[in-house]
């Protein structure tokens, strides 16, 4: 059977951290720019435009390591100790911006110390991410059902690379949703930025698969060799027709397309990367059912996410809807 | 103790954690219940000061309820960084549970947070007090599913292990409802009451020995004073069943707890104070009520009592740490009982409200429940040791193969970052609590945008409209 329950299970795993990456995304990446505006007004508009929403947007970070735990405990017991510097680095800096959002309102004197948390701790989360995944992508080494390397072996110029990758593209889809979401000075800033973070970005999901193939003769196999080249041909071609509505939007200043282009950039990559990791959950060592936990602990915990994700992508949905429009500097959306 | 050892570092770590994590939701359980206790109230009566007091704890409840949730993030990655053998190992088991605990209480409770903090004009009374409720029933949800992982791994059932060495689960109704598990449950429930009713207490003595005049204090010191009159000898019987309970499972831990290093075979005395004597294998300088413990444990003066001399040396818990964390939370248990005694004796007098030495009391009893919640914490996790899942996981087994020099690294990191940030929202909550509660409450501060509710709802902040402090007058 193709569907059997560590399949659709990997499945809800790979959905929750890619509604993640697209969600968390653009909030982190309003942190990232946060410098850029100096305006106090301006920059409250920018916090405004995230402030509804980001939280929500952080809990799919926890479905997903917790769904990682809950049904690939393996899994979960190999890459977290692989990655843990990484791992509590992006804890420590998400906590620091999480706390930004609350902290920055109550006081006038430290506000610049929590405009700084926000900025850093955006940014450094959003490279520890960045850096895990390189790590994870170009391979831990697993002996006996453990983490086998040292506490530094995620640290390569591969994964450096996809840290700043990240850093790089979460400023884009963040500049893309400030354009969706602000007007005047701030939306023309967002669309200069947009600018200069589109090509680079693209150069780097450029670079990063270019050279992930060449890190692993599987991966080499999965995309250039035949028959699976033939599968796997239509993600660079969608990637450069997203490239060129993005592009277009941002030449005609369009306001919604550019940010869609770019979060179809990041679902097609990660598309990608399910590609090259496929069926494996630990790139080449161990696989998405040697991982999966007996069967009769998925199908228990199926049962509550079955019944409660669709409830929390209706009230997801609903946020936003309410939420919708242009973020006023002043008042939030009053 | 060896600060080189990567098993310490990694449990210090854990530790730290998590004892800054459990003050959070200790506070936000009791809390939300009492939100809903004040709406359904101003429902009932009509009275505005309920509707005060709600808009007033409301904006405490949402800072608390923020730190709790960022300080859990930490927590689920925790298992996995530090202790990922253990995770491997109980994945199967303790991995559901606490993804229905992530489901089912953050995601319920996230979504009703946001229409109790802004929504009772937009949704009307009747169903914003059911989204009170909700979060509530959510807090206390997260607690079910914690506290059923908690007391499987003291009190393990329902399991098998299969040919990889995993724990797996055979019947999930003998996992959940573990022998400990109602017991923990109970007194930890009561115990965030306690907790939530000391604070509102504490803030309630506060206003009124400020004006004794004022009504919303008036109102919060007779409600919180009401519920420690009341939940503190309840607290005690419960805490007596848990401890029979843990006698049953877990005997060292209670022989620790109690300072029993010898077997009394015709009734253990109840040592209350000593000083504990590791090395020599005694209490020094004890003071004793004979056969006292053999009546409280078994219930008979003269029942025999097993003492740590029937268990090998490397299976032991550190006893000096239970002696005296299982002291400090007795004791502080009796301390509620009084303040809840004395309090009802000034209500019968009709003296609540100008008791200037009870407010005092209050006031410096505010603390109280957080350590007490910590030292009973201690008392049954050190007790644990040195097992995770007790009797058959041991907790060097648990850890993962991190060096000292990255676990210490990290340690460092949560305390300074947790020290400076938690330190600054304590800090903006105490300066909540130090205003007084006012006649219609403000609401949001018109300059802070409206948040949707979810992981961290960060309404929070919507407290600076009454802060003269930094944002200019007040309102």
């Amino acid at each position: 059977m193709i569907f059997d329950l560590a399949t659709v299970w990997a499945g809800l795993v790979a959905f929750a951290v890619l509604a993640y990456v697209v969600l968390d995304g653009f909030d982190l990446g309003v942190g990232i720019l946060f410098p850029l505006l100096s305006e106090e007004a301006e920059r409250d508009e920018m916090m405004n435009s995230v402030a509804p929403v980001w939280d929500g947007n952080e809990t799919w970070l926890v479905l997903g390591g917790g769904g990682l735990f809950a049904v690939f405990p393996l899994a979960y017991a190999i890459i977290m100790p692989a990655l843990y510097v990484p791992i509590i680095v992006m804890l420590l800096g998400l906590i620091f911006r999480g706390v930004s959002f609350e902290f920055r309102w109550k006081t006038r004197r430290g506000k610049f110390l929590w405009d700084w948390g926000f900025f850093l701790g955006s940014t450094v989360a959003a490279f520890a991410q960045g850096v895990a995944l390189g790590a994870l992508v170009q391979g831990i080494e697993v002996e006996g059902g453990a983490y086998a390397g040292g506490s530094w072996d995620w640290l390569t110029p591969f994964s450096l690379l996809t840290g700043v990758a990240l850093v790089v593209g979460y400023a884009l889809i963040g500049a893309t949703w400030l354009i969706l979401k602000t007007e005047d000075h701030v939306q023309s800033r967002a669309y200069a930025v947009a600018r200069l973070a589109a090509p680079l970005t693209l150069a780097l999901i450029g670079v990063v698969s270019l050279w992930t193939p060449f890190l692993d003769a599987a991966y080499l196999d999965r995309w250039f060799g035949w028959p699976n080249s033939a599968y796997a041909a239509p993600i660079p071609l969608l990637v450069a027709l997203a490239a060129f509505f993005l592009w277009k939007g941002l030449a005609q200043r369009h306001e919604m397309t550019p940010f869609l282009a770019a979060q179809a950039l990041f679902v097609l990559s990660f598309i990608g990367l399910g590609i090259s990791f496929y069926p494996y959950i630990v790139p080449r060592s161990v696989t998405i059912h040697a991982a999966a936990a007996p069967d009769n602990s998925l199908s228990f915990l199926l049962w509550g996410a079955a019944v409660l994700i669709p409830l929390i992508l209706t009230y997801t949905g609903y946020s936003y809807w309410v939420f919708r429009g242009k973020v006023k500097s002043a008042g939030g959306y009053h | 103790m060896d600060l080189t050892d990567p098993l310490i570092l990694a449990r210090l770590q854990f530790a730290f954690t998590v004892s800054f994590h459990i003050i959070f939701p200790a506070f936000s359980i009791g809390l939300a219940s009492y939100l809903a206790v004040l709406n359904g109230l101003h429902l009932l009566t009509g009275r505005h000061v309920f509707l005060d007091l709600f808009a007033y704890w409301k904006k405490i409840f949402a800072v608390a309820f923020g730190m709790g949730v960022v300080s859990g993030i930490v927590m689920s990655y925790q298992f996995g960084t530090n202790w990922s053998v253990f995770a491997d190992k109980t994945g199967p088991v303790l991995g559901p549970l606490m993804g229905y605990e992530v489901l089912s209480a953050f995601f319920l409770e996230a979504g009703f947070l946001g229409v109790m903090l802004f929504g009772r004009e937009r949704v009307g009374p009747r169903l914003h007090f059911f989204a009170t409720l909700m979060v509530a029933f959510g807090t206390f949800m997260s607690a079910f599913w914690i506290l059923a992982v908690n007391s499987w791994m003291q009190t393990p059932a329902g399991y098998a292990i299969n040919d990889v060495g995993q724990f797996v689960v055979v019947d999930w109704w003998a996992v959940i409802f573990n022998p400990s598990f109602p017991y923990r449950l109970v007194h930890m429930l009561l115990a965030a009451y306690l907790t939530t009713a000391l604070v509102v207490g504490a803030v309630g003595g506060l206003h009124l020995l400020r004006d004794a005049r004022n009504t919303g204090a008036r109102v919060m010191f007779s409600m919180a004073m009401a519920m420690l009159t009341v939940v503190s000898p309840l607290q005690i019987v419960a805490g007596d069943f848990h401890g029979v309970n843990t006698l049953e499972h877990q005997p060292a831990k209670v022989m620790a707890m109690e300072g029993h290093y010898e077997s009394h075979p015709d009734g253990a005395p109840l040592i209350l104070f000593g000083i504990p004597n590791p090395a020599e294998k005694r209490i020094d300088y004890a003071i004793e009520i004979p056969k006292l413990s053999s009546l409280i444990l078994k219930h008979d003066l003269n029942a025999p009592l097993a003492g740590l001399d029937t268990v090998d040396d490397d299976k032991e818990p550190p006893v000096a740490v239970l002696f005296w964390s299982f002291r400090l939370m007795v004791g502080l248990g009796f301390a509620m009982l009084g303040l809840g005694v004395w309090s009802l004796a000034a209500r019968v007098r009709g003296r609540l409200y100008d008791a200037g030495w009870l407010h005092r009391a209050a006031v410096a009893m505010g603390p109280a429940g957080f350590v007490a919640v910590l030292s009973g914490w201690i008392t049954t996790e050190v007790g644990r040791q040195p097992y995770t899942v007790y009797g058959l996981l041991t907790t060097a087994e648990s850890a993962s193969s991190i060096g000292a020099a990255a676990i210490g690294a990290s340690l460092i990191a949560f305390i300074v970052v947790y020290f400076a940030l938690f330190g600054a929202g304590t800090f903006y909550m105490l300066r909540l609590m130090n205003q007084p509660p006012h006649l219609n409450e403000p609401g949001l501060d018109p300059d802070e945008p409206i948040r949707a509710g979810g992981l961290m709802p960060a309404p929070a902040m919507e407290a600076t409209g009454n802060l003269p402090t930094d944002r200019g007058a007040p309102a």
